[in-house]
């Protein structure tokens, strides 16, 4: 029997994929029909125990799972509040926790007799977990990537290629995550009998956000054991980094009933909210409220007229205008809050961290890792505060090297 | 005909009569409003109105286009740059009105910048301008109610789309929640012209059209030259061409006039 996932398919979304009034499937007709059969198939595989036998052996002997939690003693020490612990999700294969989800939808294509899989791809994370998945299963694979996004993330293109897949480049728009997923859906819509789409994030129309979700869901099943082995219970404060949102849904999911632990989402700051440029969906209400994007109703960055709106992160992977209907719904129910760090206070967390623990966390996670940094002093000596520590920093030293260069 | 007899779903019902009695096909054409500009866009309408267009399906700007090919992709995106507002669109509609067109229009937009126009207030302009009917590329029916009920009360035509992938229960769903007509995809992919048609068009069109009952189809995706429009006269109650008249578009109306010249044309030979 499988210890290492415990696929959670309660508290939403309702049959339609509504959690609460955000999501549903806002898509051309062409694609309704395939994402029912993806619903079905998603199902059934989850209620198959070979499937689920299948995926909890290659996230063992693959990916490397249960990733461990880590004490961040020193970092802990030097704030002198929260005791700090990070959820080691950089040490999964691939170096991020987006392996979890692509391996998750490659087997279910797999399965469904797809040979054809489309991904998009921003920080090129997703992208690389995509095309890993891809080669480890002997999957085709095409990964859309924004212009803007390929200048700036060089060794994830060359990553991808190496693990076969066709990398195609995306020069629509803002070139970037959000133009990537609209030349990936127009992908699908065209080769929809026999192409499977792995998207990356727990956003789109149902069944991915809650796909996505089960698929991460295994980041706070495993925490939420591991953390209450090291400290003897749960945490006082999940914290995590909020883009499309999938890893931090994937934390936040296990610890959904225990009502004592808080739960905060960290989203792109960019530079700073007064700026505009940024990526801060809830947290600046001039520019972020309701409409559908991507075929899901969420908070969305638009200009008065309703146009989707450039966002700006020094973390490609944060950087997209919308985010899962399911974090809409968390926040509305305040079951989870929500904030900002701007691409200055990450890349002073990313860098107190490397010099605190020796890990060098990815740019995206560098802003959960610095909204810890900022909440830990006020917080308790004896209170414990969970960081989703969601990627591992080498992706980033270009863009890191530039920026504090520039500084 | 110099004034309008009719409005919304019956202006509508009275063009696919007019085009039957004169057994052909209605030949729709799509043009986006600011594209190459605002004047241009409107001179092109206008001179098509008189080249024997019988209803015209008008583009609205979004960021964000997904079911659409690079070349209406990348004129929307002119558009938006040329300030193209819904509000622009709506009053585009008034003006065109204005000029003497009496053709049914229909307007065709995602999902968003209409809810952040607010629905009802949109449909209410709309109607107030002149326009027939609404297309949202982007709102299956499933999620459809609250337009259906707005146009409904409106007499706004609410199209909904069926593809070839659209299994039977869908066919149902579709016939049952549109109203004007069904905007029928000729193929999995997004708007373009093709070179070809897919071989199996006849057949999928055969079993919606039991499905549909008196509802007309209107083919749509991948028709754009007259040779096409040709092939597929009659087979549907209409037909739509978009991308070939948008990049026929790019030096000017004439170039748009005479395209949708010749292909009205073509299926007025018998």
């Amino acid at each position: 029997m499988n210890m290492y996932i415990q696929m959670g398919t309660g508290n939403g979304p309702d049959e339609r994929g509504y959690f609460g009034e955000f999501g549903g499937r806002f898509v051309p007709e062409t694609l309704i029909p395939a994402l029912d059969e993806l619903t079905l198939a998603y199902h059934e595989a989850m209620a198959d125990p070979a499937f689920q036998e299948r995926l909890a052996f290659l996230q063992r002997t693959y990916t490397g799972r249960p990733t461990p939690i880590t004490y961040a003693a020193r970092l802990s020490e030097q704030l002198g509040g929260a005791q700090i612990y990070l959820k080691r999700e950089d040490l999964a294969h691939t170096g991020a926790h987006k392996i979890n989800n692509a391996l998750g939808q490659a087997l279910l294509a797999q399965r469904m007799g797809k040979q054809r899989i489309v991904a998009e791809t921003g920080a090129g994370q997703h992208g690389v977990a995509s095309a890993t998945a891809c080669a480890l299963l002997g999957l085709e694979c095409h990964v859309y990537m924004g212009n803007v996004d390929i200048a700036r993330q060089q060794p994830n293109v060359f990553r991808m290629k190496l693990l076969g897949a066709e990398v195609i480049p995306v020069a629509s728009g803002t070139k970037t995550l959000k133009d990537a997923i609209n030349e990936a859906i127009r992908d699908w819509v065209t080769n929809v009998r026999d192409t499977f789409y792995l998207l990356g994030s727990a956003l789109g129309p149902h069944p991915y956000p809650m796909m996505v979700r089960d698929f991460q869901s295994v980041i706070g099943t495993e925490a939420r054991r591991q953390i209450v082995e090291l400290a003897g219970r749960l945490p006082d404060t999940l914290v995590a980094c909020v883009g499309g949102g999938s890893n931090a849904i994937g934390l936040f999911h296990a610890f959904r009933d225990d009502t004592d632990v808080a739960m905060i989402g960290v989203e792109a700051g960019g530079r700073g909210i007064e700026s505009k440029e940024h990526a801060a969906r809830f947290s600046d209400p001039s520019v972020g409220r309701p409409g559908v994007l991507h075929g899901t109703r969420s908070f969305v960055m638009q200009d008065a007229d309703g146009q989707i709106m450039g966002t700006h992160s020094i973390s490609a992977g944060l950087d997209y205008p919308s985010v899962g209907p399911e974090h809409a719904w968390l926040r509305q129910t305040e079951r989870a809050g929500y904030t900002a760090v701007t691409d200055d206070e990450a890349l002073l967390a990313l860098q107190i961290l490397s010099r605190t623990e020796g890990i060098i966390p990815a740019l995206e996670s560098a802003h959960a890792v610095a909204e810890a940094i900022r909440r830990a002093p006020a917080m308790p000596k004896d209170s414990i505060l969970l960081v989703n520590l969601s990627g591992r920093g080498d992706k980033d030293l270009d863009t890191v090297i530039k920026a504090l260069g520039d500084g | 005909m110099t004034t309008r007899t009719s409005t919304g779903v019956s202006a509508i019902e009275a063009m696919f009569a007019r085009a039957a009695s004169e057994g052909r096909s209605a030949f729709l054409p799509y043009f986006p409003i600011g594209w190459p500009t605002v004047a241009g866009s409107l001179e092109a309408i206008e001179g098509m109105a008189a080249a024997g267009a019988d209803g015209f399906e008008i583009g609205m700007p979004f960021s964000d286009p997904l079911a659409d090919g690079p070349v209406i992709q990348a004129a929307t995106q002119k558009a938006l740059e040329n300030g193209v507002t819904v509000r622009g669109c709506i009053e585009a509609v008034r003006d065109l009105r204005g000029r003497g067109v009496l053709q049914p229009m229909l307007l065709m937009g995602y999902l968003n910048p209409l809810l952040a126009y607010g629905p009802q207030q949109f449909i209410s302009d709309a109607k107030d301008a002149g326009v027939d009917g609404i297309i949202i590329p982007d709102l299956p029916p499933d999620e459809g109610e609250a337009w259906v009920n707005l146009c409904a009360q409106a007499n706004l035509a609410l199209v909904f789309f069926l593809a070839p992938t659209s299994t039977p229960a869908r066919i149902n769903l579709v016939t049952d929640q549109a109203t004007g007509f069904i905007y029928v995809v000729s193929l999995t992919g997004v708007t373009g012209a093709r070179s070809a048609l897919p071989d199996e068009l006849e057949a999928f069109l055969a079993g919606v059209k039991l499905a549909a009952g008196d509802l007309p189809l209107v083919l749509g995706f991948g028709i754009g030259t007259p040779e096409q429009a040709q092939r597929i006269n009659r087979l549907t109650s209409g037909f739509i061409v978009g991308s070939a008249l948008v990049r026929a578009g790019k030096d000017g109306a004439a170039p748009v006039i005479a395209l949708a010249a010749e292909i009205a044309a073509a299926i007025r030979n018998r």
